[in-house]
């Protein structure tokens, strides 16, 4: 099995070659990526599937300019993520990326609406904040506060922040990891959406073999390495999937 | 060592920047508490040993010469238990090698060489030689301040003829353990001395054998100061008495009363802010401890450990850091209260003056902070009391937030997300919003009063010595004479221009109040004494009537237009009635003033003036004095400006040691608040905040939303702090006398801004501390696992 990914049709806007993560917990140096290629083009919709500890969220932090490797490149487009610094990697996030997380990291202190309105107000061209609520379904709840919505709604709060700059690569970590089966369906149905609607190349990280079936293309990561890509012959639509 | 005793050192460990921030307010109002009680113990108790082991007198009163033989009647008063006579004259002296005379009280000892009453301390030297007439004992202070030493020689001007005194001994009074002339507000042991010589010898300089004109006495318990008073002005009154008074009117004593009473009120008023303020800090350290520690005391209640001891867990977290800053309080408190009596040793004269520290001094400070600590983590202790196992192992709920007034008003408007985050923080916490504005308000307060006394100085110095005493010499002539006198005055080289007075000894009195001062009789077109009202504008003096100093007016109960009673004291005695005037705003003493002619015709007496304002040539001063002193007419001669030149010599090291040390507390208060309000509020907001740096907000921008909640507060406390400020400021000049020397509320604008800029100093720079961890936010690990 080679670790080099096939590239299909399209510009590629995320590639990664050689990447290495090594990292310090506590008094014991973990080795998270062990050389890892990777090649992601614009408007493919990617799974990376593994378990616990596979190195999964590591390396969407890497691709998402949370933390930069230890060894290897990773470039976005003509940007390098590598080898730059805290200022730069916060502009590539600020500009290019949305993050979708497990436990949605709203601010509490704020409703929905203004939750979408902190990123849209250090965007450049971003949508309306109550235009990316409607996206998600909750044009109804624009003025709620985050204790006032169920976690199913937050996690869509949260996918609305992260759509309302119109991000080049929408990042999502565990979107469903904390939250049951129909709301997590639900979640699902609006990465979807959005990644039909707007053309985002979206990838999506999880434990969760079944949600594998919307993508277009599956990596599998253990121990570090990437341990297979494959392509879906036909995408499933949530509601098709279960588990 | 107990495993939870471990986690409470570890725990400590870990917050031992914010431990010591609170450890050290704590130790800053502790401090002030033992330095401030030890020094106002060390005082009081010094001088009630003195007072006791001399027998100081509890009753005193000068008067104009009687004989002998009355001094067994006023023996024989009830209540009195012993009384003494003495001659005391004042008269003009001089130091060897020193050009400019100086006044000293010289008080004769009896023939045993040896007061029964106001014991003398011999310092140094020995006692005069009872057959010698020329030798004296000198007291302390004029003779430190001249270098002069037993063996060495005065030379005095007795009754107009010039005698040579040698000096016996140095020796110390409890009379004049402040050397203060009664007649002056400022002490000043350059320009005056206290001299004790034989009897016979001073009786012989004022041809006064077989009289008396002063006495003092001793109380028989029980008995009451101002009846025995009373009985003796009856006595006195045909002998010209001017007045009994206990010792509350004793000068020196009146200056250490006010000085230990001072000290109290700051020992009582200031260390009460510092320990609200640590209360406070307690309460949201540890309050947030408990919130960050909910799973770790959950697991601990699964495990089967009962409330009890986990509240006693925190509570001792609170007990090390209270007593740590007790523990440093004390230490701190003790050297700020030896360094105190040091220098009020310089001021005092006293046989022996040690600071000492009565050990329930530091153990009620430590008692006290340990019962404001327990109450700052009560909050705490009851949260972690009620929390159950099972709630506590979940991640708490995201705190509930609502629209706040101002929203619902549609205020808010146009308000960018990051505003309303900050204004739903503020709203969202009330209570600590304003304990934390109180808490800087009272640190900016601290530095506004450490730092308003050189302004109040400055203001007595302008007001009094520029706007209204613009002589620099005032001459106080032995027997009342006439405007020729002045006139000669002028003319002398040196003397730019004089103005006479006539200064009458009376009893003012109105219903059942009265008070003992002097009318002074100044020309209507005076130019170097005038009367000045609070906005500092010149009084006119009307053509009739008497102005009272305004805490003269409010002591007898009087206003414009009132007609008060006045006992002269000198002469035939007469008692008139006159008009209040008016009321005029004098900084030092409780005086009358009347145009002179006014006073004049109230006294049916002609042109008399005792007394003189003179201008001269500042290069003259000194030969001016000394010219004036030989002068046969002159009895004294008064340098305004040299002994405020000394007063503020001697007191610029209490002012800068005060408003060092209060600026210094202060600083610690603004730190201790700011740094751990940031540092909690860090703790609080590090998800949120990480997640606004996830989605791309800079570090500045993030640094900003957590910091400007900080900065509102610190803006916010700026006005209450101000107000503050001159409100303590205002109490302590309110604690102090109205009579000697009152301590004018003045804080002028770059006191305001000094202090302002203190604090926001001290703020900003434990911002920028905090600032430096939000620059190391873990992004990744913030994003993993929510507390």
């Amino acid at each position: 099995m080679t670790n080099v990914v096939e590239s299909g049709p399209g510009e590629v806007v995320l590639e990664a070659r050689g990447l290495v993560k090594r990292y310090v917990l506590g008094e014991v140096e973990v080795l998270a990526l062990r050389g890892v290629d990777l090649a992601v083009r614009r408007s493919e919709f990617v799974v990376l599937l593994g378990a616990s500890g596979s190195g999964k969220s590591t390396l969407l932090n890497v691709l998402g300019g949370l933390d930069t490797p230890t060894e290897g490149e990773v470039r976005f487009l003509e940007h390098d993520l590598a080898r730059v610094g805290e200022r730069e990697l916060t502009r590539f996030r600020r500009e290019h990326v949305g993050f979708v997380f497990q436990f949605y990291n709203l601010i509490p202190s704020l409703t929905a609406r203004e939750n979408v309105g902190l990123v849209t107000e250090i965007a450049e061209n971003p949508m309306d904040p109550a235009e990316a609520l409607a996206l998600v379904g909750l044009g109804a709840r624009l003025d709620h506060f985050p204790s006032q919505m169920s976690g199913g709604e937050q996690q869509r709060v949260a996918m609305a922040r992260a759509i309302a700059k119109r991000p080049d690569v929408l990042l999502c970590d565990e979107p469903t990891g904390a939250l049951d089966y129909p709301t997590g369906k639900v979640v699902l149905e609006v990465i979807e959406r959005i990644h039909r609607e707007l053309g985002t190349t979206t990838i999506v990280i999880t434990h969760n073999a079944a949600i594998a079936g919307m993508a277009d293309r599956v990596l599998r990561l253990a121990d570090g390495r990437i341990v297979s890509d494959e392509r879906n012959p036909r995408r499933l639509s949530p509601a098709e999937l279960s588990w | 060592m107990r495993v939870l005793d471990r986690k409470l050192l570890r725990d400590l460990g870990r917050a031992r920047a914010q431990v010591a921030t609170i450890a050290l307010v704590v130790a800053c109002g502790i401090a002030t508490f033992v330095g401030s009680l030890g020094t106002c113990d060390s005082l009081a108790a010094t001088r009630d040993r003195f007072a006791a082991e001399y027998r100081f007198a509890e009753v005193f009163s000068s008067l104009e010469r009687a004989p002998d033989p009355l001094l067994s009647r006023v023996s024989g008063i009830p209540g009195v238990a012993e009384a003494e006579a003495r001659l005391v004259f004042d008269v003009t002296i001089l130091a060897p090698g020193q050009e400019v005379p100086a006044t000293a009280r010289m008080i004769s000892l009896p023939d045993s060489g040896e007061p029964r009453l106001n014991r003398l301390h011999l310092r140094r030297g020995r006692r005069p030689d009872p057959a010698r007439r020329d030798e004296v004992l000198l007291g302390e202070g004029f003779a430190d301040a001249h270098g002069l030493r037993p063996g060495d020689r005065l030379e005095a001007v007795l009754n107009g003829r010039r005698q040579v005194l040698e000096i016996a001994g140095i020796a110390l009074s409890p009379e004049y353990v402040f050397a203060i002339r009664g007649d002056s507000p400022l002490p000043d042991d350059r320009s005056f001395a206290v001299v004790w010589i034989g009897r016979p010898a001073l009786a012989a300089a004022f041809d006064a054998e077989g009289t008396f004109n002063d006495v003092v006495a001793t109380l028989a318990p029980g008995a009451r100061p101002d009846a025995v008073a009373a009985e003796v002005d009856r006595l006195l009154d045909p002998w010209g008495g001017r007045g009994a008074h206990g010792r509350s009117e004793q000068p020196s004593w009146r200056f250490l009363e006010d000085e230990i009473a001072e000290q109290r009120a700051m020992a009582t008023t200031i260390p009460p802010v510092f320990l609200a303020v640590a209360a406070f800090l307690l309460n949201v350290v540890v309050g947030r401890m408990v919130a960050a520690q909910r799973q770790q005391i959950a697991t601990l209640k699964a495990l089967g450990w009962s409330d009890g001891p986990i509240a006693a867990h925190y509570l001792a977290m609170v007990a090390i850091v209270v007593l740590a800053g007790a523990l440093a309080g004390t230490l701190l408190g003790t050297w700020f209260g030896r360094w105190m009596t040091r220098q009020y040793g310089a001021f005092f004269h006293f046989p022996l003056l040690e600071f000492r520290l009565v050990p329930a001094v530091p153990l009620l400070a430590a008692g006290t902070s340990l019962v404001a600590g327990a109450l700052g983590a009560t909050a705490a202790l009851r949260g972690v009391v009620r929390l159950s196992p099972a709630d506590a192992m979940r991640p708490p709920a995201p705190r509930g937030y609502r629209h706040g007034l101002l929203e619902r008003l549609g205020l808010a408007r146009g308000l960018s997300p990051r505003s309303r985050m900050l204004l739903r923080q503020v709203a969202g916490r009330p209570l600590r919003f304003v304990l934390a504005v109180a808490g800087i308000a009272a640190a900016l307060g601290i530095v506004v009063l450490g730092l308003c006394w050189r302004d109040a100085l400055d203001h007595v110095t302008t007001v009094q010595f520029s706007l209204a005493e613009r002589g620099e010499l005032a001459v106080a002539f032995r027997t009342p004479t006439t405007t020729r006198a002045v006139r000669e005055l002028a003319r002398m080289p040196g003397v730019e221009e004089a103005e006479g007075y006539r200064a009458v000894a009376v009893e003012l009195r109105s219903g059942h109040r009265s008070y003992r001062t002097t009318i002074l009789g100044i020309p209507a077109d005076a130019t170097l004494r005038r009367l000045l009202d609070d906005r500092l504008r010149v009084v006119r003096l009307p053509e009739s009537g008497v102005l009272l100093t305004r805490h003269l007016a409010e002591r007898l109960g009087v206003r414009a237009g009132d007609a008060v009673v006045a006992d002269v004291r000198e002469g035939e005695k007469p008692r008139r009635d006159v008009v209040v005037a008016g009321v005029v705003d004098d900084l030092v003493g409780l005086s009358a003033y009347m145009e002179i002619d006014a006073l004049h015709r109230l006294l049916e007496e002609g042109d008399v003036v005792n007394g003189a304002a003179l201008r001269v040539d500042p290069a003259l001063e000194g030969t001016t004095r000394a010219r004036l002193l030989a002068t046969g007419g002159v009895a004294t001669v008064t340098a305004k400006r040299s002994a405020l030149r000394e007063f503020e010599r001697t007191t610029s090291r209490f002012i800068l040691f005060f408003t060092g040390i209060l600026t210094a507390f202060a600083v610690a208060i603004a730190v201790g608040v700011v740094y751990n309000l940031a540092r909690v509020a860090l703790q609080e907001q590090a998800w949120d905040l990480a997640s606004l740096r996830v989605l791309g907000f800079t570090r500045g921008e993030v640094s900003l939303l957590l910091l400007a909640e900080l900065g509102a507060t610190i803006v916010a406390a700026v006005p209450p702090g101000l107000l503050f400020g001159r409100l303590a400021a205002w109490a302590v000049a309110a604690a102090h006398p109205a009579e000697t020397f009152r301590i004018p509320v003045v804080v002028s604008p770059g006191t305001f801004a000094r202090a302002t800029a203190v604090v926001l100093a001290a703020g900003a720079a434990a911002a920028l501390v905090v600032r430096r961890r939000i620059d190391r936010l873990d992004l990744v690990a913030v994003l993993k696992a929510r507390e």
